[in-house]
């Protein structure tokens, strides 16, 4: 079998997350940085297994919050008291607490948005087309099977030491992955 | 809190199978006969609001028996009957989560979508309530060659802002959700076409450890946030009431006492959906009688809640000492409406009060029956409040009566059909268990299980 020209990566599979985990920690002692796991749950304390340290979703949270709360109560009170004044009995046109009920839920908005938008843009979703799509072992990635894989494009990524590796971490098969077209 | 009100350690489910029983339902080949008949009744139902809203839209809401003095009728009584539904399925979701609560695991992802629909019927209510439903765009503030901007100092722009909002959070939490699931309804599917569909809306997932850790944290945020968001919105549903200053309409007690209500009607309509549901599929061994224990006890303890809220309206018409409120609750009694009233309390508090019996909670079929009086209680507690305070206020000589039309009732019934219908489609078309968290309790459970051994 000739190997392929190009490869996106080197994918190997486990049998059960105590072998990924320990695989996952030992490939990142190695010093490989482009290396992700896939799992049909959330496993605790993988990610940190392979380096990543905090996502920076709260602070795009709060972002969005602190930016949907400050458009929420400048359009009521730029309606109120510049576009479309009401002299109600010479009440004061900035009534603000009662555009306070407006300015919590589009609070609330912001950040659910930015929770959802900035997830699926950090994690580069949608991408409906994928590499390890093509390799047929992967469809069990969302029911019963575990993953690692480490990328073609990591500085230490040699391919024969790389498939060596997985091999000796107990992975129960290794696959070489095409790059896409 | 050092006790728990609910045991925390579900019963664990049989993980190996969990994947195969879930999406079985959806990715079978034959649509069982059952959900043609049960489908074949629903939309008969929605059939029925088809046609009495078009008739709606002919004819004006002359059709309804709304007038002065009642001019909020059935319309406003079922906006907030759906909306209060709705609001425990966000409970389900956020807050138990928040709270560590591993059991909401087997019954979020239904509830969440009970959520959808319920929200879905509720918003249909105001809209349709307008004179002229076409012109719903002007409570949208954007420059119109008119010159004029809606005026947020009302609580029914509050409303809209509210409602608007818990929609479009309560899709993008359900949403998010199903990410993982759809991903493996995809890699499980065999037809092209499903392979498509499930795929598009799956939008890639493939499971990545990153993916999942910001997932995650999404996810627990979303509750953050959906959980004073539930709280507002009845909050501010209850201020389309409470800001006015007609008796009955008139009273700070609004705000939690409408939040307890919500709650309540919503655990007892997903107690009305679990039920069936596990009995056709033969889901008994995810949604236990264990789960069903807890949904009873927390709508025991809202209703309770809500019995408070009874207590203080009257215990602050007689404090007042104001005539109007007096003759408020009066009225409420003895007047020509009292059948409801009566009605409401036995629905509300003396029936649920079986609860407080482990016997009872553990009879499927029993519960299942309180569950829908709790329903019905809940409707009649909005028609008491919204009817019954409109048609004797201040001055006599505007006094009148409500009589529903066959219109009011049809609309009501048919949108409860086109609720079961859009259920009835989401259990045949998505998983209605959240396979990727079934499957996380199940394996946590069994290495905590390695650990002690």
């Amino acid at each position: 079998m000739n190997p392929p020209t190009t490869i996106y990566g080197l994918l190997a599979q486990y049998s059960n997350t105590a072998a990924l985990l320990k695989a996952a920690e030992e490939l990142t002692a190695r010093g490989y940085k482009q290396i992700d796991a896939y799992t049909p749950f959330p496993v605790e304390g993988l990610a940190e297994a392979i380096g990543v340290k905090k996502t920076g979703m709260s602070l795009v949270v709060l972002v969005g919050c602190i930016c949907g709360g400050v458009i929420g109560f400048t359009m009521q009170w730029w309606v109120a008291v510049v576009a479309y004044p009401l002299n109600i009995g010479g009440r004061p046109l900035n009534s603000w607490p009662s555009f306070l009920p407006i300015t919590f839920e589009l609070t609330i908005l912001g950040g659910a948005l930015s929770a959802v938008l900035g997830m699926l843009a950090l994690n580069g979703l949608p991408c409906l087309y994928h590499p390890l799509f093509e390799i047929e072992a992967f469809r069990h990635v969302t029911s019963d099977a575990f993953f690692i894989c480490i990328k073609a494009t990591d500085p230490l990524f040699d391919a024969e030491q790389v498939r060596q590796l997985l091999a000796d971490s107990n992975a129960t098969e290794v696959w070489d992955v095409p790059a896409s077209l | 809190m050092s006790v728990p009100a609910v045991e925390r350690t579900p019963p664990a489910p049989v993980a190996h199978s969990v994947t195969d029983r879930i999406t079985s339902v959806v990715l079978q080949r034959r649509t069982p006969v059952n959900w043609y008949l049960a489908f074949a009744f629903s939309f008969t139902w929605t059939l029925v609001l088809f046609v009495s809203v078009t008739w709606l839209f002919i004819r004006g809401i002359g059709i309804w028996g709304v007038n002065v003095p009642v001019g909020w009728g059935f319309a406003i009584i079922n906006f907030v009957w759906w909306v209060g539904i709705g609001h425990a399925g966000t409970l389900i979701s956020a807050i138990l989560l928040l709270f560590h609560q591993e059991w909401r695991t087997s019954i979020n992802r239904f509830a969440e979508a009970m959520t959808l629909f319920a929200v879905a019927c509720a918003g249909m209510f105001p809209l349709i309530h307008m004179g002229r439903p076409w012109f719903f765009y002007w409570m949208i503030p954007y420059p119109a060659t008119t010159g004029v901007w809606p005026q947020f100092r009302s609580p029914l722009m509050w409303d809209a802002f509210a409602v608007g909002t818990y929609a479009t959070v309560s899709l993008l939490f359900w949403y998010i959700g199903l990410i993982p699931d759809l991903a493996t309804i995809r890699d499980r599917c065999r037809s092209r076409s499903g392979q498509i569909i499930y795929g598009a809306l799956a939008l890639g997932w493939r499971g990545s450890a990153r993916h999942w850790k910001r997932y995650q944290d999404a996810y627990l945020l979303m509750a953050g946030l959906a959980t004073p968001l539930v709280i507002s919105v009845h909050t501010i549903v209850s201020f389309d009431f409470a800001m006015a200053i007609v008796p009955g309409w008139h009273a700070t007690v609004f705000p939690p006492y409408f939040v307890a209500g919500a709650i309540y009607s919503g655990f007892a309509m997903v107690l009305t959906i679990a039920i069936p549901l596990r009995m056709v599929f033969r889901l008994q061994d995810l949604v236990t009688d264990w789960h069903l224990d807890n949904l009873a006890k927390v709508m025991l303890a809202a209703g309770m809640v809500v019995a408070y809220g009874y207590l203080m309206e009257h215990f602050g018409a007689w404090y007042s000492d104001e005539t109007y409120d007096r003759f408020l609750i009066y009225n409420r009694q003895t007047g020509p409406y009292a059948a409801t009233y009566y009605a409401l309390l036995i629905c509300n508090i003396a029936i649920p009060q079986l609860l407080w019996s482990t016997r009872v909670r553990k009879n499927t079929l029993l519960l299942l029956a309180i569950a829908l009086v709790v329903n019905v209680g809940m409707w009649l507690e909005r028609f008491v409040i919204v009817v019954t305070s409109l048609h004797r206020d201040h001055l006599p000589s505007s006094w009148g009566m409500y009589y529903p039309t066959i219109w009011d009732w049809a609309t009501l019934f048919g949108s409860m059909g086109l609720f079961v219908t859009l259920l009835l489609l989401f259990i045949r078309f998505l998983p209605m268990i959240s396979i990727s968290e079934v499957q996380e309790m199940a394996h946590d459970q069994a290495v905590s299980h390695e650990e002690v051994m």
